[in-house]
């Protein structure tokens, strides 16, 4: 098995060599004629105003933080699913499958905890509504997100 | 399961499929380039490109391709004021690098064994398969994150951040259901997974477990960030996403690598649900057997075909229709074709093959598995393009909420249900 592992070596070293070739070439044959105009970030034909690393939704990281959590359950599970036929031919299927409910049912309980706190919700809601007569202002625009 | 003694292989082998698989793999890009520019153009009532030539041949449009190899080749290279250097140009080169590299595990044909002698048409049979396709596949989001990231563009910063967004999202859903495959074949190997969905299509995991079937492939559309989940590119609102401010080769390499994760993700599919190089009916043990009775149809219809072909061609031959080379296309691709299938016929028509080698029925069983993979492969591919050209796109609330609450509990359900089935 370590040597199956070498060849993923060897294909390593083919793919990154297949990526140095061609973008060595590239550097060879392109032309390079800069100009402050060519080199200005594109923003459709705008000048821009400040850098582009500015402040971007706080959510983004929500969802990086339950992605961890369900990575970690994804890969406890792989080795569990693999020997499950085992275990269910030596009658002890219902503890390990039990086992993992429980493992699982911890982890659902973290989403149901982040859904019900409106943390996978994207749009927030909107109230266009007439605060005396209560009709919306904008039909419709309340009922986004 | 299925002994392979590594140590038999010879060096000049492994050497052989480190260079072949990748050389397969590249130039399933072309084609599959050339299928998304004629399958729109038809989709949308047009002719799609069909100009290019060389020396008047056109192959339908294939020739493009070339054309654009020189140009994105020679195109100027620049970086934005502000870019991170080193970055960006990692950035394009981990993408197209990733996805070349999770084709190692990919298996062609069954494991080829002449006597002593054994051979497997995968790079490496790692005992770990599938979990070293998903450790490699999800670090394709550190390609499209630098590349947004280092850019110093606004455009590119969102869709960088969309982009790792989504494909984190769906990568649990990818991961969870196909537990339930491992839970049947009780292997995460993709030989073994392969081996034990049989020749029989209708114990293809595609039948067997069609929920896990359809959210996986709705999972692979949002990881290979296609249409109706390319909101990391949506050119309405990011005008192209984390690649706006690439050129030339460096572009090339986002643009070759969004193809090869459709490859890498059309042959997973194919191993994992469609049986993978299972000929249907047909195992490996009865295509040896009867090796000499399929090589002898497969000859005489390639004959006949063939013939079809050249004649098809050579009757559409109409002097200055275009006045230029591309007039004696016909001519060229249609007499080799005639001259062939000719050829052919009469050789399988009147003496046949009827004596082979021990070598020869091992080999031909292998190619003929090869090909059905390459062909259900294929298959995938065009159903990702046809998707693409037909569905509209998603609004980013949506996504999000169509992964986190809709596909992640179903494919939980999904995996309890199947652990249920199997105990009772």
């Amino acid at each position: 098995m370590l040597f199956q592992f070498g060849n993923v070596l060897v294909f390593f070293l083919v793919g990154g060599g297949f990526v140095f070739v061609s973008l060595l070439l590239n550097y060879l044959l392109s032309p390079k004629v800069p100009t402050a105009e060519k080199l200005a970030p594109y923003e459709c034909g705008e000048i821009p105003i400040e850098g582009a690393w500015t402040n971007f939704n706080i959510r983004f990281y929500i969802i990086a933080l339950l992605f961890i959590i369900f990575d970690v359950e994804i890969a406890f599970m792989f080795p569990i699913a693999t020997i499950f036929k085992e275990w269910v031919k030596s009658g002890s299927g219902l503890l390990i499958l039990g086992e993992v409910a429980v493992f699982v049912l911890i982890l659902l309980l973290g989403l149901a905890y982040a859904w019900v706190k409106g943390d996978l919700e994207w749009a927030t809601k909107m109230e266009f509504k007439d605060k005396v007569s209560g009709k919306d202002i904008v039909p419709g625009a309340s009922k986004v997100g | 399961m299925f002994p392979n003694n590594p140590l038999l292989e010879p060096f000049l082998i492994i050497i052989a499929k480190v260079i072949l698989i990748p050389v397969i793999v590249l130039n399933l890009i072309p084609l599959l380039i050339w299928m998304e520019r004629k399958v729109s153009a038809y989709i949308q009532d047009r002719r799609g490109p069909n100009r290019a030539n060389i020396l008047g041949v056109r192959l339908a449009g294939m020739i493009l391709n070339f054309a654009d190899v020189v140009k994105l080749l020679t195109k100027e290279e620049f970086f934005p004021t502000g870019a991170n250097r080193f970055y960006f140009v990692l950035a394009p080169g981990l993408v197209f690098f990733i996805y070349v590299i999770t084709t190692a595990i990919i298996p062609f044909a069954d494991v080829l064994k002449i006597g002593e002698f054994t051979m497997s048409f995968q790079v490496a049979d790692l005992n770990v398969g599938v979990l070293y396709l998903f450790s490699m596949a999800s670090l394709a989001v550190y390609g499209v994150m630098l590349a947004g990231w280092s850019s110093n563009n606004k455009y590119s910063l969102l869709g960088g951040l969309r982009a790792s967004s989504q494909m984190i999202s769906y990568e649990i859903t990818m991961g969870l259901s196909i537990v339930t495959l491992f839970m049947m074949s009780g292997s995460v190997s993709l030989n073994d997974i392969i081996h034990y969905q049989s020749e029989n299509p209708l114990y293809w995991n595609m039948i067997q477990q069609p929920l896990a079937f359809i959210l996986f492939l709705i999972a692979t559309f949002a990881e290979t960030n296609r249409n109706p989940f390319d909101l990391p590119e949506g050119e309405s609102e990011l005008v192209a996403g984390y690649h706006v401010e690439y050129s030339s080769m460096k572009f090339a390499l986002f643009f070759m690598g969004e193809y090869a994760a459709i490859i890498v993700a059309s042959s997973v599919l194919a191993a994992l649900f469609l049986g993978g190089w299972q000929v249907p009916f047909l195992s490996t043990q009865a295509l040896i057997d009867n090796a000499v009775f399929f090589l002898n149809v497969i000859g005489k219809v390639f004959g006949v075909v063939s013939i079809l072909l050249g004649l098809v061609l050579m009757v559409q031959f109409r002097p200055g229709r275009y006045k230029d080379a591309r007039d004696f296309e016909v001519l060229i691709l249609g007499i080799p074709a005639l001259a062939v299938g000719i050829f052919a016929s009469y050789f399988f028509f009147t003496q046949g093959i009827y004596d082979m080698p021990d070598w020869a029925p091992p080999v031909f069983a292998a190619s003929v598995q090869f090909v059905t993979f390459i062909t259900k492969v294929i298959l995938f591919c065009f159903f990702f393009i046809w998707v693409r050209w037909t569905l509209p796109r998603f609004r980013y609330d949506q996504l999000m909420s169509f992964g986190w609450k809709g596909m992640i509990p179903a494919s939980l359900v999904n995996l309890f249900l199947v652990s249920a089935r199997m105990m009772f």
